[in-house]
This record gives C-alpha cells, sequence and structure tokens, in this order.
C-alpha cells in the first residue's frame, strides 16, 4: 500500500533491476540519410555520463532522440528504453507526457533559451506547473525553492526578473531550474557550459555535480570540450560520424584513448588550455 | 507572472505617443458615437444660398459647396471611419493570423501552397478586387471592409509567418517541447505572444491604410454611397475647389491624417509596451551585471 503511493509519486521511481535509460542498436535518419548508425549504451542510476565529439558527430542529435524532439520527418529505428518503457514508436502526446516530467532537458544557449517576455519563476515551473496542477501560492514557493536550489542568489528577486535583466550564467542556472523542476530521473544537458565564460562555467558544472549526487538523477552531460568533461562526468561516450567510437571511465579515456580520434581531442584540450 | 496585461497598458498609457494614440482615437470613437444621437445640423441637408460659409457659431467649421454643415458631415463621417476601421482589423487580423499559423506551422504538405498563394493574392491590386466585389455586389461599405481586409490581411499573414518561422527555431521553443508542452499550448503561450508585437504593427499600420483606402475608394465611387457622409467622400466632394476654398478640403484632410496618424504611433507604442526589454527605453540590463555569483 505504502508502495504504492511511493512509486507514484514525483520522483521518477527506478525500479532496481531496470537502468534508468538503455539505447539499443538506434539509428536515427533525416531526408533518408542515416545519421546515427546503431548507438548503444545504458546508464546507472545516478551515474553521470558525457557525450563527446566534435560537431556533426552525433552527439546532439541521441539525445534529441532520447527526449523524443527530433524533427517530425525524422525516423528512428532501435530502442531507447526509460525505465521500464520503450520510447520508439511511441506517440509524441504519450512523449509529451513524461518530458519535462521524467526527462528534462538543457540547451546549450542561455540567449534563447529562455522567452524573453515571461519572468522567471514562471518559466522555471512550467514543467511542474503542466505535469502537477499546483496552485499560484504553490507554483510562486516551488519557484523560489528552485532558484536556491539551482543557485540563485536573491531568490525573490530573481523569480520577478526577466530573462534579459540577469545575467548569462544566471539565465542558465534558470533554464535548469525549469529542466529539474519536476524532478526527472533522467536529466539531458546539450553543452550547457559552451556559451558561459570560464568562471561562469564552473559553479555551473559543480551545479549539475551537486544535482546529480544520489541516485535519484542520471546526467547525460553533452560537450565537445574534455576539461568539462572530466569535471562533470564518471564515464565517457566519444562520437564521430554518427557512431561511438570508443567508451570507458574518464580515467581510461585520459589516459589510455584507444581510439585516433579520442587521441585528438585530448591533444585539442591540451592546446587549448 | 500575471499582470502581463496590465503592465502593458500601463506602460502604453506612460509612453507620450501611445498617450497621443489612445487620445486621437477615443476622440474619433466617441465623435461617432455622439453622431448617432446628435449633429450640430443634418449632414446631408444642402442650401445652396448658405454654401461656402466661413466657421460660425451656427456652423463650427463652415459650409461646403451645397451648404452643408461640415462639423456635422465630419462627426457623421466619424461613423463610416470606425466603421471600415474595425471592419478592416477583424477581416485581415482573422486572414493574416489564420493564413499566417497555418502557413508557418501547420503541415509541410500545407505550407508551400499555401505561401504561393499568399503572394498571388499580394500581387493582386487590393483596387482591383474592390472593384471586382463592386461589380458583383454593388459598391458600399462591405466592400471596403472585404478588400481591404484581405487586401492587407495576406500581407499581416506573410510578415507574421516569417515572424512565427523565426521564433519557433529559438531554443526556448525547444525548452518547452522538453518541458511536455503541447502543440497547441506551445502556440498559445510562446508563439504568439512573442510574435503579437509584430502582428499588432501590422495590424495597425492596415487600420491606418484602411482608412486611406476608404477614402481612395470613395473618392472612386466604390465604396460609401453619397448619401453617407464619408471622409473619402467629403475630399473627392471639395477637391476642384481646393484653390478657392482650401479650408473646405483642409478638414476631411486633417482628420483622415490625424487618424491615420495615431493607428500608427499606437501600433509603434504597443510593440514597445509588450516587451519587457523594450518598456525601459530599450535598455539592456546584461551589460550592467555580466558577472554571475557563482
Amino acid at each position: 500500500m505504502s508502495d504504492r503511493t511511493q512509486s507514484t509519486s514525483q520522483a521518477a521511481p527506478t525500479p532496481a533491476l531496470a537502468p534508468p535509460l538503455e539505447v539499443a542498436d538506434l539509428r536515427v535518419s533525416i531526408g533518408g540519410v542515416e545519421l546515427l548508425h546503431g548507438i548503444s549504451f545504458s546508464l546507472a542510476p545516478g551515474e553521470r555520463l558525457g557525450f563527446i565529439g566534435g560537431s556533426g558527430s552525433g552527439k546532439t542529435l541521441t539525445a534529441l532522440a532520447v527526449a523524443g524532439l527530433l524533427p517530425e520527418h525524422a525516423s528512428v529505428q532501435g530502442s531507447i528504453r526509460l525505465g521500464e518503457t520503450e520510447l520508439v514508436g511511441m506517440p509524441d502526446a504519450e512523449l509529451a507526457s513524461l518530458r519535462g516530467d521524467r526527462i528534462g532537458m538543457v540547451f546549450q544557449e542561455p540567449k534563447t533559451a529562455l522567452n524573453p517576455l515571461h519572468r522567471l519563476g514562471r518559466q522555471m515551473t512550467e514543467a511542474l506547473a503542466l505535469h502537477y496542477s499546483l496552485t499560484r501560492v504553490e507554483r510562486r514557493a516551488a519557484a523560489l525553492r528552485l532558484a536556491s536550489r539551482v543557485g540563485l542568489k536573491d531568490p525573490e528577486r530573481m523569480v520577478r526578473a526577466y530573462p534579459h535583466e540577469v545575467s548569462g550564467g544566471q539565465r542558465q542556472r534558470a533554464a535548469i531550474a525549469a529542466a529539474i523542476s519536476a524532478r526527472p530521473g533522467l536529466l539531458l544537458a546539450d553543452e550547457p557550459t559552451t556559451a558561459l565564460d570560464v568562471t561562469v562555467q564552473k559553479g555551473v558544472l559543480r551545479l549539475f555535480r551537486e544535482l546529480t549526487e544520489g541516485d535519484d538523477t542520471s546526467l547525460v552531460f553533452i560537450t565537445h570540450d574534455l576539461a568539462v568533461m572530466a569535471e562533470v562526468a564518471e564515464r565517457v561516450l566519444v562520437f564521430d560520424g554518427g557512431n561511438v567510437i570508443e567508451q570507458g571511465t574518464v580515467g581510461q579515456i585520459l589516459e589510455s584513448p584507444s581510439h585516433s580520434i579520442t587521441r585528438a581531442l585530448i591533444r585539442a584540450a591540451g592546446g587549448d588550455s | 507572472m500575471s499582470g502581463q496585461r496590465g503592465g502593458t497598458l500601463r506602460h502604453l498609457i506612460r509612453s507620450p505617443r501611445g498617450a497621443f494614440a489612445l487620445a486621437v482615437l477615443a476622440l474619433l470613437a466617441i465623435t461617432a458615437l455622439v453622431s448617432l444621437f446628435w449633429l450640430p445640423a443634418n449632414p446631408n441637408q444642402s442650401n445652396i444660398s448658405e454654401a461656402w460659409q466661413s466657421p460660425s457659431l451656427t456652423h463650427w467649421l463652415g459650409t461646403d459647396s451645397s451648404g452643408r454643415d461640415i462639423a456635422s458631415r465630419l462627426m457623421a463621417g466619424a461613423r463610416v471611419t470606425v466603421l471600415v476601421v474595425l471592419g478592416a482589423a477583424i477581416v485581415s487580423g482573422l486572414i493574416g493570423l489564420g493564413l499566417a499559423i497555418i502557413s508557418a506551422l501547420g503541415p509541410r504538405k500545407l505550407r508551400e501552397p499555401l505561401i504561393i498563394f499568399i503572394d498571388v493574392l499580394i500581387a493582386f491590386p487590393t483596387l482591383l478586387l474592390a472593384i471586382m466585389l463592386a461589380a458583383v455586389f454593388g459598391s458600399g461599405i462591405p466592400v471596403v471592409i472585404v478588400s481591404v481586409g484581405i487586401g492587407y490581411g495576406v500581407q499581416i499573414a506573410r510578415v507574421v509567418r516569417a515572424e512565427l518561422r523565426q521564433i519557433n527555431a529559438e531554443d526556448f521553443i525547444l525548452a518547452a517541447r522538453a518541458s511536455g508542452l503541447s502543440r497547441w499550448a506551445i502556440l498559445r503561450m510562446h508563439l504568439l505572444p512573442n510574435a503579437a508585437p509584430v502582428f499588432v504593427v501590422q495590424l495597425s499600420l492596415a487600420m491606418g491604410l484602411a482608412i486611406l483606402a476608404e477614402a481612395g475608394l470613395s473618392y472612386l465611387g466604390f465604396g460609401a454611397p453619397p448619401s453617407v457622409p464619408s471622409w473619402g467622400l467629403m475630399l473627392q466632394e471639395s477637391q476642384s475647389q481646393i484653390a478657392i476654398h482650401p479650408a473646405v478640403v483642409m478638414w476631411p484632410g486633417l482628420a483622415i491624417t490625424l487618424t491615420v496618424l495615431a493607428f500608427y504611433l499606437l501600433g509603434d507604442a504597443l510593440r514597445e509596451a509588450m516587451d519587457p526589454r523594450l518598456r525601459f527605453g530599450g535598455r539592456r540590463a546584461d551589460s550592467v551585471q555580466s558577472g554571475d555569483p557563482a
């Protein structure tokens, strides 16, 4: 009885046996061109998994496929299991009911990731208010709670601010708050720190680590920057040309990369910083 | 979170342009309303012996070539103007928004043909449309409303469509989808509010142009019948005398100019009032606080 109520409560229940996310032989074609050639990986509860690769390597496409956000005319084959739910072939209306609730997503560009017309508080609680009916008071309280959770100083002012009134780092924190508002079991972050300057980046990366402590939330973190990857991820998938060419722990990948492209990425990162 | 609309109105009244526009348009509306119940004189009552009188207590703005009271004709003409403006706004707004939404976000197979259809209609002269409609249904105010509504509606559709496409490509639309919002909810909460400034400016342009079109079509004889005083008709009747009696031409000309100007300023002021980024003179806070307390 009490088990039943727990499993219907909002923190996405992750059954001990099924991994939160399991992708098998994922193939995506757009306009007749196959862009992902059989991606397979799985994610443990609370794990932080990094996707790394150059642009066009398929890392973002994989994340969009998981979130069901591919363009309408994309065709998807293979299997994406979220807990025990198969997402491939699921009608969009059903997928939409999972998005924001069990899958949250953060995007690259904080400048455009928020609606310029709405205050931050409203945007941070949009998914929450959609999936769980809230009164106005509850929604405001949730906005304040979320603002402090993502480290926005002066939450009272922040929830009332418009996006153009706050900095890029604060906007990205608000976007993260929006993504985690309904406590999804899976958080997808697509280059969330790329557009931020280095000091702000550090704080946001720390936030991602804090949010995924414990086993409740698993993270997929996409970046082309190995230094960023090393700070956040526990395990890494290296993408190239729509394939996963290598995977392993961060240590393995950094110390003994087996693929030439991985070595090139490491060299590039070394030359960078 | 709430107060969005209240904020818009407050900012509209506070801006000088918005306040001026609202004042002129309120005057127009009140004049039209009053003219339904009371006029200084019968606007169609001609009296040749009193032609070309200068402004006086009996004839506030003087009389025209037939001795009709200009002030009464202007007031009665305000009715036609309000009718045409509201009618054209509704028709062009519905056509514009409907076509824009379908051609920007509708089924892929429908978009291309619809865009071509819109372009064909834009290329089709509004005047020709009015003449054709007048030939079939007889000239009158409805012909003006429908032809102007269609003519500007398709232009609104084209501009708003481009705006919707652009907004639809923004990350916050993707983020809204990632939050689980339905397409309809995204249209209502994110796309339309962000396209609203462009739509409102276009609509206010259409409303201003509708007055000019009514004047033009009445001038050509496709608009208001002679028994219905309209500002366009007044211009037409008096234009041959402009060298001798310029004041008679000036009054309807002034009324048209002022009203059209008011609509343009209203559109401009509304656009700024609706966008929180523009409300405070376009000052952007990003530059002030770029540091993040992280």
